[in-house]
């Protein structure tokens, strides 16, 4: 079996008396789409913050095609190819949309280079219209799409997603899963959702979190089979 | 009309009412007015090293006088060694740059949050008023400069054509010089603002953790930032020496450093045209104000004579009533005008061809 892109291993965060994440062993295949789901408060985010350099591990270690990036600082590891949309978008709100996109663009390209790279970004997310409009004053939906602008044009290995279909209508859902299988061609991505029918439009295998710890990782349809995940998740949201 | 026609305009008029002044002022005006004219001038390059940080940095420091006063000094002091400006002129900007490196370095990788960056460099700016002001005894010298304590260093040699000690410059070639510096810097940092540096500095003061998730290290760019902004201050400094050919410890004072902070936020952060309008505006005020001292009684004339009190009040009412400061305010109520209007002629027009347009 060849390298995994991604791995963690024995991989913890404490807070205090707090342990979000307890000793995730975690692997991720080149070019894999993997969801990640789980109830809140079950360690994703915190996952993800680790993943990236927002948190520095208490203990375990993030292996990024073979390298220790578990100390490495944020902007190191998107050096490295590693992007993330986070959960809030985190946007430049203060800027027009293709400041936002070029920003990410000139981080690898030249100069003349990123003035098309942004031109065909807007374009492929339908933003071309709004392209001088402020960011802040985009409906959510748009602002989201903006965020994946910014995280595509950097040209990542790995895209890890936080819940890029919350809070969109059903329209634009369906336009991010057809995105996501799209990106996924040429990239490896994580998805963390809670929407069950766009895990079904996207996933083959999902890992699924619960109280810190991976509970199971399987094929979707036996994920959703599962009575195990039934109980902690599904069960909980169908009750609700 | 895009932004960027407008931004052009923008920068022409500047250009030409910027040269406009520095050609005609001395011819027109009085040598007293030109002196007063050229302290405005130096001020105001002290305000622009402050809107680069501050507005475009998103970096509050409280301390800009800090290094106005070491480039200040540090002429003070090269100038009397050495006799000819050139060096000290130069040194006057790099200390002042090296020294703001060196306390960007322990703030931004020591990553302290906004509110303790001001508090921090507050501090550093009264730590050097009280050590310059305790230094008035001939021990404290260096070279055969005295610093002189509180009573400052008078007599200050004034700057020299390079090279020549003898050709001084008089004080319409401060104006000039001042007046062209002021230009210099606007439009250095306009092009500094429109390169890649300045694009990315502005998308770290919008979000910080975004630009660092895309590969950008903000601490590097904003020590680079606060060091620009540092030696720029220590330029305006050297020149503040060479006006009033003397420097003293309340250059590092808290009245000092609270006036730059009022010049930006009346003039309007994220501009640089605003800074330098508040600064000369405020100073202005305060020389009119400070200039009438009442002869009668009257409480409002004596009220009106306390200049520090009128700064406060005009700082509060900006942050109230105009937060984002003059300029933005009334660039935004100029294109609002300049939008109703299109608007009006628009529903005149076929409505999707005054879209496009």
């Amino acid at each position: 079996m060849a390298a995994p892109l991604l791995e963690t291993r024995n991989l913890s965060m404490r807070f205090g008396g707090v342990q979000p994440v307890r000793s995730v062993n975690f692997s991720l295949a080149e070019g894999e789409l993997r969801c990640l789901i789980g109830p809140n408060g079950a360690g994703k985010s915190t996952f993800f913050k680790m993943l990236t350099g927002q948190l520095v591990p208490s203990e375990g270690q993030v292996l990024f095609r073979g390298q220790d990036i578990s100390h490495a600082y944020a902007h190191q590891i998107a050096r490295l190819g590693i992007g993330i949309k986070t959960q809030v978008p985190s946007v430049f709100d203060g800027l027009s949309v293709r400041e936002n996109i070029w920003l990410a663009a000139n981080r690898i390209h030249s100069r003349e280079r990123a003035g098309n790279v942004v031109d065909e970004m807007l374009e492929r997310l339908g933003l071309t219209g709004v392209a001088e409009r402020l960011v802040g004053q985009l409906a959510h939906g748009q602002r989201q799409w903006v965020e994946l602008g910014i995280v595509l044009s950097t040209d990542p290995e790995l895209i890890l997603l936080d819940e890029p279909a919350a809070g969109m209508t059903y329209d634009e859902v369906h336009k991010t899963a057809q995105l996501v299988r799209e990106i996924n061609r040429s990239k490896a991505l994580i998805v963390v959702e809670h929407d069950m029918q766009f895990i079904r439009m996207i996933a083959k295998q999902v890992t699924v979190f619960n109280q810190g710890c991976v509970l199971v990782e399987d094929a979707v349809e036996n994920i959703l089979r599962n009575p195990l995940v039934r109980d902690i998740y599904l069960g909980k949201q169908a009750a609700a | 009309m895009n932004a960027r026609v407008l931004n052009f305009l923008g920068l022409g008029l500047v250009g030409i009412v910027g040269v406009a002044f520095l050609i005609l002022t001395p011819r027109l005006a009085e040598l007293d007015t030109v002196l007063d004219l050229t302290v405005y001038m130096i001020m105001a390059i002290l305000a622009l090293s402050l809107a680069l940080i501050w507005g475009y940095g998103g970096i509050l420091c409280f301390g800009q006088s800090a290094f106005f006063g070491l480039g200040a000094y540090t002429y003070a002091i090269a100038m009397f060694n050495l006799g000819e400006s050139t060096i000290p002129l130069l040194l006057a900007i790099a200390l002042p740059a090296a020294f703001a490196a060196l306390l960007g370095y322990f703030m931004f990788y020591g990553r302290i949050s906004d509110v303790y960056l001001g508090v921090i460099t507050l501090t550093v700016t009264l730590i050097l008023f009280n050590s310059v002001n305790s230094t008035a005894g001939p021990e404290f010298h260096i070279g055969v400069a005295r610093l002189g304590g509180f009573n400052g260093i008078p007599g200050i040699p004034p700057l020299n054509y390079p090279g020549n000690k003898a050709a001084v410059i008089d004080l319409e070639g401060m104006f000039y010089l001042s007046t062209a510096a002021l230009l210099a810097t606007y439009f250095g940092l306009r092009l500094l603002l429109a390169s890649r540096f300045g694009r990315i500095i502005v998308g770290i003061r919008e979000n910080e953790r975004r630009a660092e998730l895309l590969g950008y290290d903000p601490r590097a760019y904003k020590l680079a930032t606060f060091t620009i902004g540092g030696a720029l201050a220590g330029f305006a400094g050297c020149l503040f020496a060479n006006w009033g050919n003397f420097v003293s410890p309340t250059i590092f004072g808290l009245a000092q450093s609270a006036q730059i902070i009022i010049w930006v936020i009346v003039g309007g952060r994220g501009t640089l045209i605003g800074p330098i309008v508040g600064c000369i505006g405020v100073q202005w005020l305060s020389a009119a104000l400070g200039a009438n001292q009442p002869s009668g009684s009257d409480w409002w004339a004596r009220i009106l004579a306390n200049v520090p009190l009128i700064l406060g009040i005009i700082l509060v009412a900006f942050v109230l009533l105009v937060p984002k400061g003059l300029v933005p305010t009334l660039g935004e109520f100029g294109l609002w005008l300049v939008r109703s209007r299109a608007r009006r002629v628009a529903t005149g027009l076929k409505p999707k061809q005054a879209e496009k347009g």
